[in-house]
């Protein structure tokens, strides 16, 4: 681990190095840009420092810690029911899908599995929280190329999806309806017809993505070839998710590790793409959206009959022990390390979460890129700022 | 002029000035902007103001009420004086730009033969002031915006002067009123009752010229000076209160009096077609047309305004150098072709 101090000396020493460089070739001189922590491409406060030789970026680092809020440690002092109104903020697009993770470490420690009913509906709201979140980044893609029509249409079919969740949990945006041991409720009544006629509008919101951005040439022109990870890089910076698969990895948790959720009832496919540029992350991300769709019509049809909640204590007490669970978020994998000494509340929770790592990736891929191309590469990166600062 | 006061040129000069801002500037700012906001509501499926008068129809007010009250901000390590008046000379611009723009066949600010040629040039001052806001605001995205935008400007201002070329060589002028006429006076293979509006040849220049508006008004797909979500708004970024409104007008207005000149060049500008009423000349055209005239260009203008704002709405940025090869490799040796074409027509029939 390098200290800030280092890390200044490390950035000091870069500049001078890309400056004497730029003196000695095109005897110009280099510019130190910030993105952020106040920028609108950022979406959030991640600061980008870049070093740039007239629009073109050679050294680039992410400084994030602009709104670290502290979960790690607000945990330890939580029992562990309350720890979920807590990671809930963590991806605040995809919200449910942060505590089903914790939720199920607690499970796997104190050796109980929820319901097949509530393992169902975990994970349609899993996949509820997908698409909210990947809904939001499509519209979103268009803002940061300068299309402004797409964010109201992403806007206006994640108002569908959000009203579901909320319909089921109470919350549009934090629902806190994960327990350990199963869920808070039921579904409501007609939920299941109503969800059906979202998943189908949002189906056409896709289509309809597809045909405005991704058709577009200028959108194609703007992101195909630029910032291409190739799958050793990708994996080396432990990239996961869209961005992972985007690089040609076929790698899914949902698919590939084994947890008391309902994906192996369930037909879908891993997209992957082989070009590992923007594009194919964008590309990936619609996809995605398509594939959750499907796998909440399918959940949906094959719902299972019983109660949603285990027989668990009304006091939960965790026994001693350690686990890891992760799973696959809408940023990517999405895992707590639990740490429990038989307390309350847990001793230790370590988040691994998805954007924190895709950022690690900011200062090799943005290297040599020009300005314009560092907003679509960190659009296609898709980070959320909850998710990097915890 | 018959005035009973006689006014010297300059006077002359600067009433034609005021008359076109209050006439021409102030309705078009506000319809283009209306327009933008509303259309643009309606695509992307909501309402869009509708507070501010019925279906918010005084929103522009309302707008420019709230952009006089705030602070006039100007940073501390900005070149002041260069920094005040960067907006004012991209006003200036456009003021400019509409004092030639003809109305009717009376209903001009003035008139004179290199009317064309002078829109053109003052066109161009735009730049100079985008310029000079980008540099004086001390800022580095503002720097970079104004860099960008003095490179797009330039490039852009090539197409556009081309695609005018194929215009001035059929109708024979520069002058805009003359252009006007020759297109409303002629016919189309003999058939006359659309008269000649210079599209019909000179599509593929109408076409140029557009694009070329589009990129001279930084509008999507050109808008890389301003790239609000990547330059935050490049060189306007520092402008705040009346200097940021005046900024926003010009753009605005500016959108509208290109509107009015494409319509001018390529869709018959003022006129209805002369042998609808049985007129030969200017002078057997009926007064009526001078009140007839301007609601003609603001149909006109509206529809072009709304194409602009159209693809303004529906695109995605270019990037610098793709938007850069854009004008090198594809619009100017397009309107090159065109004026070559053009030209060989004019000599043969």
């Amino acid at each position: 681990m390098t200290d800030i101090a280092d890390r200044q000396k490390l950035s000091y020493i870069a500049a001078q190095a890309a400056d004497a460089r730029l003196n000695v070739e095109l005897e110009t001189e280099g510019m130190t840009l910030n993105i952020g922590p106040q920028h609108p491409a950022t979406h959030g406060t991640l600061r980008i420092i870049v070093r740039l030789d007239g629009e073109q970026v050679i050294w680039a680092e992410p400084s994030a810690g602009y709104m670290h809020r502290g979960y790690e440690k607000l945990t330890e002092v939580r029992t562990f029911p309350q720890v979920t109104a807590l990671v809930n903020r963590i991806d605040w697009l995809g919200s449910f899908a942060n505590e089903v993770p914790f939720i199920l470490a607690a499970e796997k420690l104190m050796d109980i599995e929820a319901p097949a009913r509530a393992q169902h509906i975990r994970t349609i709201l899993f996949e509820l929280s997908r698409i909210a979140n990947v809904s939001l980044f499509l519209g979103d893609l268009g803002v940061q190329l300068g299309a402004v029509t797409p964010v109201f249409m992403a806007f206006r079919d994640r108002e569908h999806v959000l009203n579901l969740i909320e319909s089921a949990t109470g919350g549009r945006f934090h629902p806190n309806f994960d327990r350990i041991g199963g869920l808070k409720d039921d579904l409501p009544a007609g939920f299941i017809t109503e969800c059906k006629q979202v998943m189908k509008k949002l189906r056409n919101f896709c289509d309809e993505m597809e045909d405005l951005l991704f058709g577009n040439e200028i959108f194609q022109s703007r992101l195909r070839g630029i910032g291409v990870i190739p799958a050793e890089v990708a994996k080396q910076y432990g990239l996961s998710g869209a961005n992972l698969r985007a690089s040609g990895v076929d790698w899914d948790l949902r698919r590939d590790q084994k947890l008391p959720l309902a994906y192996d009832k369930v037909e879908w496919k891993v997209w992957t793409h082989p070009d590992g540029d923007c594009f194919a992350r964008c590309w990936i991300r619609l996809q995605e959206t398509r594939e959750a769709t499907k796998i909440v019509d399918q959940l949906l049809d094959t719902m299972p009959s019983g109660p949603v909640m285990a027989k668990v204590p009304r006091i939960i007490k965790v026994p001693e022990g350690e686990a890891f669970v992760s799973t696959e978020n809408p940023l990517g994998e999405m895992g707590y390390y639990v740490v429990s000494k038989g307390d309350l509340g847990p001793f230790r929770v370590k988040i691994r979460s998805a954007s924190f790592n895709n950022v690690s990736i900011v200062p090799w891929v943005l290297r040599g890129v020009y300005v314009p191309d560092v907003i679509s590469i960190l659009a296609s990166l898709y980070f959320i700022l909850g998710d990097i600062d915890r | 002029m018959n005035l009973a006061v006689t006014i010297p040129y300059w006077g002359q000069s600067l009433l034609r000035v005021l008359g076109g801002t209050v006439a021409v500037l102030l309705p078009a700012g506000t319809i283009v902007y209306l327009f933008l906001f509303k259309m643009m509501s309606f695509m992307q499926s909501r309402l869009g103001p509708m507070e501010a008068g019925p279906y918010g129809s005084m929103q522009l007010f309302a707008e420019v009420g709230k952009w006089l009250q705030k602070e006039d901000i100007t940073p501390a390590r900005a070149d002041k004086r260069v920094f005040r008046a960067a907006p004012l000379v991209v006003l200036v611009s456009t003021f400019l730009l509409v004092a030639v723009v003809p109305f009717g066949p009376d209903a001009y600010f003035t008139q004179f033969d290199a009317g064309l040629f002078y829109m053109l040039a003052v066109s161009s001052i735009s730049t100079l002031g985008i310029l000079m806001a980008g540099w004086s605001s001390a800022n580095k995205y503002s720097l970079l915006g104004g860099l960008r935008a003095a490179g797009q400007l330039i490039a852009y201002e090539l197409p556009m002067v081309l695609s005018v070329l194929g215009v001035v060589i059929q109708a024979g002028s520069m002058n805009l009123q003359t252009i006007v006429i020759k297109q409303n006076s002629d016919s189309i293979f003999g058939w006359n009752g659309l008269g000649y509006p210079y599209i019909a040849t000179q599509f593929v220049g109408f076409l140029v010229f557009m694009v070329s508006v589009q990129a001279e008004l930084t509008q999507t797909p050109f808008d890389m000076p301003i790239a609000e979500s990547e330059l935050v708004s490049g060189y306007m970024t520092e402008y705040s209160g009346f200097r940021f409104l005046i900024f926003f007008i010009a753009e605005f207005a500016t959108a509208g009096v290109f509107a009015l000149i494409a319509s001018v060049l390529f869709l018959g500008g003022w006129g209805i077609p002369f042998s609808w009423f049985g007129w030969h000349s200017v002078d057997s055209i009926d007064n009526w047309m001078n009140v007839a005239g301007p609601l003609v260009m603001v149909t006109k203008m509206m529809v072009l305004a709304g194409i602009i704002m159209w693809v303004r709405f529906s695109y995605p940025r270019f990037r610098e150098d793709q938007l850069q090869r854009f004008a090198w490799k594809v619009l100017i040796p397009v309107s090159l072709i065109n004026i070559m074409l053009t030209a060989i027509f004019k000599v043969a029939f």
